[in-house]
């Protein structure tokens, strides 16, 4: 299965740049989207994935014993992930200011909008 | 767009999810949950029934800005990291009180921290939709 | 001897910001300090004669073997007795040449440390912090030349300046570094000891390249020469302090310090020779062409360096102690001449030789310090010149190698600048009186004592010889060769043939005085050979570098941001190539298990349709849509690898997301349909080219197995132990790494807050 995630993985990538190298607005925040989950995606896989073995310790139980799904990748991709979303929002936001104010649809006309100035 | 059908289920939908929500921040130190998921589910829940009855019912409803809770979160959770310094110990050294309780365990000093981020992630996730919801009802 | 370069630096930090509020007396307070540093090194004289150095060690950079080691040795001596002394002067001196300036505080800061800097220098041992201090003068010599920063060729000046010693400093840096590598010591005294394992370095060659080149940018060898008279528009002292009497000896001094250490070696003496040997015919020529008083003796200071090159190119104990001696005049008569070349200035309020004349009977003073300054440089007995110029006739008879050529060619050079110093000390005092200059200003105490006090001691020195060489010169040179010279110094050494060459020379440069009127005319003429100076290729390398790039930043930074983006990933891709070209760590007869169920090859095939559906749709609320679908697997795939935290959180999220994206959807455009075929093609190769690495890299780490172990199982084994707590993410989010979560949460709402504010903001420029 994991051969089958990397691939994914790199098609996820690919997928999020072509996205971003485009010139429309809408398609570089699609990519953005993709490209954040593609990289919380791989720091999953690279922790190593394990099945139907949650890290949360029985009731009976102390301690964390036998094959368990490491913890830590969990824990930094949460955070990952809800801090994504803020930034998404933040460069979302952003980039429709830009097309409200300065009418910029296409990115490359940004560059004019710039020189103009 | 909103309909009598989910005006009205979302009137009962909303209490019942921000109760979850709460649940859900409550339980995390013992089975999968806590302040970040449960902060997600309380905003969404705040978010669906504005969605179905505006904007200034939410208002209404939380009688004030909820990016007052983003300040709040981020202090609460500061002062259960400062409360060891107290008992001088280490900051963010956990402190817990006597006995278990059903579901919560034992109540500590992680409990508030957990509080804190709950606010922090429902005040900006609310801030950001609102923010934006109402810059597209003003034309 | 710490303590002497720190009071520097110290008192410099104190002036620099309360000298405003000292005023004039703050400036007759601070030359005392140059003075005591003086008396300090005399008092060591003592204990240095008697035990040959004084060494002084304090640890500083242990593990890169850089300590504040400092010695004071013979040369050594010699050099911080300059430093102070001639500082001393100039420092009294420049309170009343530069009286009432604006920023006279900032002067005297820089200049003391210059000083601190300078006597670092040569009291180093140890190559790292001898670099430190050589660059700091370079620095402040920056600084002072652009004094006056309002004129522009002031600035351009300090510019070239730093240039060329900046630049020489740093490769000399790779030549010490080559040097402590080779001798496994950075300690210089230590260095001195292992000349064999030197000889035997393959780096022989590169450290004495390195080495000369920056010690021949400092000096101002040719053909590094052209900054020092450009620096020449620095305030008289400056030009008399950094770049005649003491910093652009840095270079010989190190020359001179390793050369017991590379004499011999390779073509050093050879290159030596021949650059000493250029720059000293070239400065000396040139010199008397100029009509700037301070031209002149820049020139002649540049030949003077040639001299002292030279000499350590013929390397012979004599021709060492004919090199300190040299130091020592020079710097006692050059000192002189530019003191009074600065008088003069004040004086009539011009430095031009055409403009200068029968000023004896106005400032009689000045000419007997500008007779006894011109007679030490022409080298007449019973001058200290005369023993200079005495020496280095002897040393250059000495030599086995082209003993001929050298001393002819310094007998030509001695010629003109004989007549340079008679031009600049006698010609402005001689003749006329010129009625056409502005009104005299008159000479204060503080402007003609230094230059005379300059010329009555190279005198009394000159009279008096043996008390300078037993003091100071031989346990400088028998610190340097082993053998101690043969030559002594006598005010009258008989009619031998060192004598008549010398009275030859002089006889020869007086009567090119006579016979010589200076004039615009040639100083014009020389200008238009400037094509083929080094300046000119110089300035030509500096213009095509600023072309080249102005071109290259043109070319990658075009003001399209996609192609920013594309050149950055494309070279990502060319350096994880290369790096994917040297070969892979994993074994790869090693295999995945196949071990998957129908429920994840449906997830992952729903994501993949759902992306292509993002990607290559012309809806937009496709493209919403399926983001939300690719979403919702991700989450599936949580579940199904034991992350039901993750799980949740992904779908909230997710959820959150999209209810984002349509919300945002209404306020933006609908999507371009512009298609540029040959650019898809390309981005389309970019990105699946990244994405491949992607996936390569992945499957490697997955191959070569985990990294560190511990840290997970210590959460997992601790979580309910230490922290109560039995859902271990949870745990370590709030507890182990609660630190970390509260930044990030502080991120959150960073984020937040600037969301709200864009809006905000917006809203209110619209209302």
């Amino acid at each position: 299965m994991e051969i089958i995630l990397a691939v994914l993985i790199g098609f996820m990538y690919a997928a999020g740049i072509y996205l971003i190298l485009r010139r429309s607005l809408v398609k570089l925040i699609v990519g953005l989207i993709i490209l954040g989950n593609a990289v919380n995606l791989l720091l999953f896989l690279l922790g190593g994935i394990t099945k139907g073995q949650p890290p949360v310790i029985g009731d009976a139980e102390k301690l964390l014993a036998g094959v368990y799904a490491d913890p830590l990748p969990q824990a930094l991709i949460l955070t990952a992930i809800v801090i994504s979303f803020g930034l998404q929002a933040f460069a979302m936001v952003l980039l429709q200011r830009e097309y409200i104010q300065g009418g910029v649809e296409d990115l490359d006309n940004l560059k004019e909008e710039d020189e103009e100035k | 767009m909103t309909t009598l059908i989910l005006r009205t289920a979302a009137v009962y939908l909303m209490p019942l999810l921000l109760l979850f929500s709460v649940f859900i921040l409550l339980r995390g130190h013992y089975l999968p949950g806590g302040g970040f998921v449960g902060g997600l589910i309380a905003s969404i829940a705040l978010v669906v029934y504005g969605y179905a009855n505006g904007i200034n019912q939410i208002k209404m409803f939380l009688r004030f800005h909820p990016g007052a809770l983003i300040p709040t979160g981020v202090t609460l959770s500061l002062l259960s990291g400062t409360l060891p310094l107290f008992y001088s110990r280490p900051f963010m050294t956990g402190l817990w009180l006597e006995g278990t309780y059903p579901i919560i365990g034992q109540v500590g000093t992680a409990l508030i921290f957990d509080i804190g981020v709950y606010f922090v992630v429902v005040g900006t996730a609310l801030t950001i939709i609102f923010s934006i919801a109402e810059d597209n009802e003003r034309d | 001897m710490l303590t002497a370069i720190v009071v520097c630096f110290t008192t410099a930090l104190i002036f620099a910001f309360a000298g405003k509020y000292l005023g004039q007396m703050g400036t007759y307070l601070i030359s005392l300090l140059p003075a005591g540093l003086f008396l300090y090194f005399l008092s060591l004289q003592s204990e240095l004669v008697s035990s040959g150095e004084i060494l002084l060690n304090y640890s500083w950079i242990e593990s890169l073997g850089i300590d504040l080691s400092f010695r004071l040795d013979g040369m050594a001596q010699i050099f911080a007795l300059l430093i102070c002394g001639i500082g001393f002067l100039v420092y009294i001196y420049a309170a009343e040449y530069l009286k009432n300036h604006r920023h006279i505080d900032r002067f005297y800061g820089y200049l003391t440390v210059f000083m601190g800097s300078m006597l670092g220098l040569v009291l180093s041992n140890n190559l790292i912090t001898l670099f430190i201090f050589w660059e700091l003068t370079s620095i402040t010599s920056f600084f002072l030349i652009g004094f006056n920063h309002r004129d522009l060729l002031a600035r351009k000046a300090a510019l070239t300046a730093l240039t060329l010693t900046g630049g020489g400093g740093l490769i000399m840096l790779v030549g010490f570094i080559m040097m402590g590598q080779v001798a496994g010591t950075y300690t210089i005294s230590e260095i001195l000891q292992s000349g064999d394992v030197f000889a035997d370095s393959i780096y022989l060659g590169l450290i004495i390249l390195a080495l000369l080149v920056g010690c021949f940018t400092k000096s101002a060898q040719f053909p590094f020469h052209f900054w020092l008279p450009d620096a020449m528009r620095a305030p008289t002292p400056i030009s008399t302090y950094l770049h005649s009497a003491t910093m652009v000896k840095a270079g010989v001094y190190l020359l001179a310090r390793f050369s017991p250490l590379f004499d011999g070696e390779l073509y050093w003496n050879e290159a030596l020779l021949l650059f000493g040997g250029i720059t000293m015919l070239y400065g000396a020529i040139n010199s008397i062409f100029k009509t700037d008083l301070k031209a002149i003796l820049a020139y002649t200071t540049i030949s003077a360096l040639g001299i002292m090159v030279l000499m350590i190119g013929i390397g012979s104990s004599t021709a060492i102690l004919a090199l300190l001696l040299f130091i020592v005049v020079h710097a006692l008569y050059k000192a002189g001449l530019f003191l009074l070349t600065g008088a003069l200035d004040h004086l009539t309020g011009t430095r031009e030789i055409t403009r200068l004349s029968g000023l004896r009977t106005k400032s009689g003073i000045l000419f007997v310090a500008g007779i006894l300054a011109a007679v030490s440089s022409a080298g007449i007995i019973p001058a200290l010149g005369y023993h200079g110029k005495h020496l280095i006739y002897a040393a250059a008879m000495e030599t086995d190698l082209l003993s001929f050529l050298i001393l002819s060619l310094i007998v030509a050079a001695n010629l003109f600048i004989i007549c340079a110093g008679f031009l600049v000390g006698i010609k402005p005092f001689t003749g006329r009186p010129n009625s056409g200059n502005a009104p005299l200003h008159p000479t204060s105490l503080l402007l003609w004592a230094p230059p005379l006090l300059l010329g009555v001691l190279g005198m009394v020195a000159g009279i008096f010889p043996s008390y300078l060489e037993a003091h100071l010169l031989i346990p400088a040179q028998t610190g340097i060769t082993s053998v101690e010279s043969t030559a002594h110094l006598h005010l009258w050494s008989g009619f031998d043939p060192v004598f008549w060459m010398s009275f030859f020379t002089v006889l020869g440069g007086v009567g090119l005085y006579l016979l010589f009127r200076p004039s615009h005319r040639y100083s014009n003429q020389l200008k238009s050979l400037e094509k083929i100076s080094s300046r000119y290729l110089l300035e030509q390398i500096i213009r095509g570098t600023k072309n080249f790039f102005y071109f290259i930043t043109h070319l990658l930074q075009n003001g399209y941001l996609r192609y920013y983006t594309a050149v950055i990933l494309t070279f990502l891709i060319f350096l994880i190539g290369l790096r994917m070209n040297l070969g892979f760590v994993s074994d790869h007869q090693m295999s995945f298990p196949v071990d998957f169920t129908f429920n994840e090859i449906a997830t992952v095939a729903i994501m993949v349709i759902s992306i292509f559906l993002a990607v290559f749709t012309s809806s937009r609320i496709v493209a919403v849509a399926s983001l939300g679908g690719v979403g919702m697997c991700i989450c599936l795939l949580f579940v199904y690898y034991s992350a039901p935290d993750l799980a949740m959180t992904q779908f909230t999220i997710d959820t959150l997301t999209v209810v984002l994206f349509v919300l945002l959807l209404k306020k933006l455009p609908t999507y371009l349909t512009k298609v540029d075929t040959g650019l898809n093609w390309r981005d389309l190769v970019i990105s699946c080219t990244f994405g491949a690495m992607i996936s390569v890299i992945a499957m490697e780490i997955l191959l070569t197995g985990s990294v560190v172990e511990g840290i997970s199982s210590y959460y997992a084994e601790n979580a309910y132990q230490l922290a109560k707590g039995k859902n271990v993410v949870n745990v370590i989010l709030v507890d182990f790494r609660g630190v970390d979560t509260l930044i990030e949460i502080t991120v959150l709402a960073v984020a937040g807050l600037g969301v709200f504010s864009l809006i905000r903001l917006h809203m209110s420029v619209d209302s």
